[in-house]
Order: structure tokens, then C-alpha cells, then sequence
């Protein structure tokens, strides 16, 4: 894991989603911390998870991968996840790999934390 | 003519060094002519084939060697394709085995092969003597003078 990896974690709408803002590239060198950060996060079972992917410019299969296992721990617990403000570059990927219509995805927090 | 690639950069099996070396190939792409978008894609690619060698070749070892070399392939004074090709000393496989996954089965994992494929235009897997194995990789330009109208 990469020990100076900044991912902010803030709680809204009184405890109802948690919203998790990773910053960097996500690659196979990072994704292990978001892996944890998320794991941490979805053991206090959120109603939904929202992740702010607007500070994330990069993201390799193994980024995708940890989004794809926190959404099917969702799944598991009957919650929702969101993925928002992603850029272009970082969309790429999701479609390349068809999980762009998968996730739901939306423009941006205000958009994820009024569905 | 030589057939020695102009670039060639040796690195270990540390995915702490994969960044460095996907933002070399992404800078040299861009400057021979390449997109915005299809460096953006060879980036992706090279990355996602370091990552299938650290991860399935030397299993997570971050000590094995990994070398890449790019070549511009040109038509007269045009660079039409970019030969990228990545080598290591890792386990061999089978490369008729290598194949992504069933894109409708969702679950985390397994999809490097099937972005290595989706973008690029040659994808050879092969055996490298006496060990290891040889990945070559092809892309052509889609914006280059000669396949434009």
C-alpha cells in the first residue's frame, strides 16, 4: 500500500450516505488503500455510498476491480452505491469494459445524494 | 536502418513504478504525433500489461525485471503506428491461454487482457527464450496525415 494516499470520507444527510473522495491515480500500487478505506467504511453499512471521483485523473482495471467488489458488497447489504464526477479519461475505462451502464453513475454529489 | 528501439527502459516488478513508466510511453506517444485520446488509451494498455506481469507473472514479487522498448513504425516522413514491446523473466503461459474475460459475468478482476485487446490494434503474446514471456503491442494512428481522406 502507498502510505501518503489521500482518500476524505464525510458522512451526509444525517447518516443516510456516506461519501468517500479518493484524489490521485487509482492503479495497482493504490488501489489496496481505497480497497481498505472502502472496506472500513461499508462495515458500518451505509444506506448509500457515494464516491466522488472528481479529483481522480487515472484509473487502471485494478481501480475498477475494488469499485466492482464495493458494489456488490452493497448489493449484499441492500444499500446503494453512486459514482459521480467522473472525468472522461477515468469514463474510458468503465466503457471499455461495459460496467459503465453497471454502476450508476451521475454528474455529480448534489445529483448522487438527491436519488 | 538499426533495429535497435530508440527507447528502452528497464524496471522492476514494483507497482510503485508503473506511473512513472505509463506517463513515459503516454509523453512519447504524444509527441510522435499520437491524440490526446490514444495516448490516453496506450497508457492504459501499457499499464494494464505491467500489471498482469507483476500480478500473474512474478505473483506480486517486486523484485523480477521488466523491460519495455517503444519504436515508432513510419510511412515516409510519417509516424503511422507505435510498437511497444514488454518483456520479463517471469512464469510462462501458454499464450493461447491468455484471453480476457466473459464481460457479462461481473465481478472484480480479470479485465487487463480484455483493454489490452479493445485498444489496441496488435496483441501478441509469445514465449520469451529462455524464460519469461514477450508481449508485443501495435497502434496505429488514427490521426495520422496518411489514413485521413
Amino acid at each position: 500500500m502507498e502510505h501518503d494516499y489521500l482518500i476524505s470520507t464525510r458522512t451526509e444527510l444525517s447518516g443516510a450516505a456516506t461519501v468517500v473522495s479518493p484524489s490521485g491515480d487509482i492503479d495497482l500500487g493504490r488501489s489496496p488503500t481505497l480497497r481498505a478505506h472502502l472496506k472500513q467504511v461499508q462495515s458500518k453499512k451505509p444506506p448509500r455510498l457515494i464516491v466522488d471521483l472528481g479529483l481522480v485523473e487515472y484509473m487502471d482495471s485494478s481501480g475498477v476491480a475494488t469499485l466492482v467488489e464495493a458494489l456488490q458488497t452493497a448489493r449484499k447489504q441492500q444499500a446503494s452505491m453512486v459514482l459521480c464526477n467522473m472525468q472522461d479519461k477515468v469514463r474510458s475505462i468503465f466503457e471499455i469494459a461495459r460496467l459503465d451502464t453497471v454502476f450508476q453513475i451521475v454528474p455529480d454529489v448534489k445529483t448522487a445524494l438527491e436519488l | 536502418m538499426t533495429d535497435i528501439p530508440p527507447i528502452s527502459v528497464q524496471l522492476l516488478s514494483d507497482p510503485k513504478y508503473l506511473c512513472g513508466v505509463r506517463e513515459l510511453v503516454a509523453a512519447v506517444a504524444g509527441r510522435l504525433g499520437f491524440s490526446e485520446e490514444e495516448c490516453g488509451q496506450i497508457k492504459l494498455a501499457v499499464d494494464e500489461a505491467l500489471c498482469n506481469i507483476v500480478r500473474h507473472g512474478y505473483q506480486r514479487r517486486k523484485d523480477g525485471q521488466i523491460w519495455i522498448s517503444l519504436s515508432p513504425i513510419c510511412n515516409g516522413q510519417d509516424v503511422t503506428q507505435l510498437r511497444i514491446v514488454i518483456e520479463d523473466e517471469a512464469r510462462q503461459v501458454d499464450p493461447g491461454t491468455i484471453k480476457g474475460r466473459d464481460l457479462a459475468d461481473i465481478r472484480p478482476g480479470g479485465l487487463g487482457v480484455h483493454i489490452i485487446r479493445e485498444i489496441m490494434d496488435e496483441v501478441v503474446y509469445e514465449k520469451r527464450e529462455p524464460t519469461g514471456m514477450r508481449l508485443t503491442l501495435v497502434k496505429t494512428r488514427c490521426s495520422c496525415p496518411a489514413s485521413k481522406p
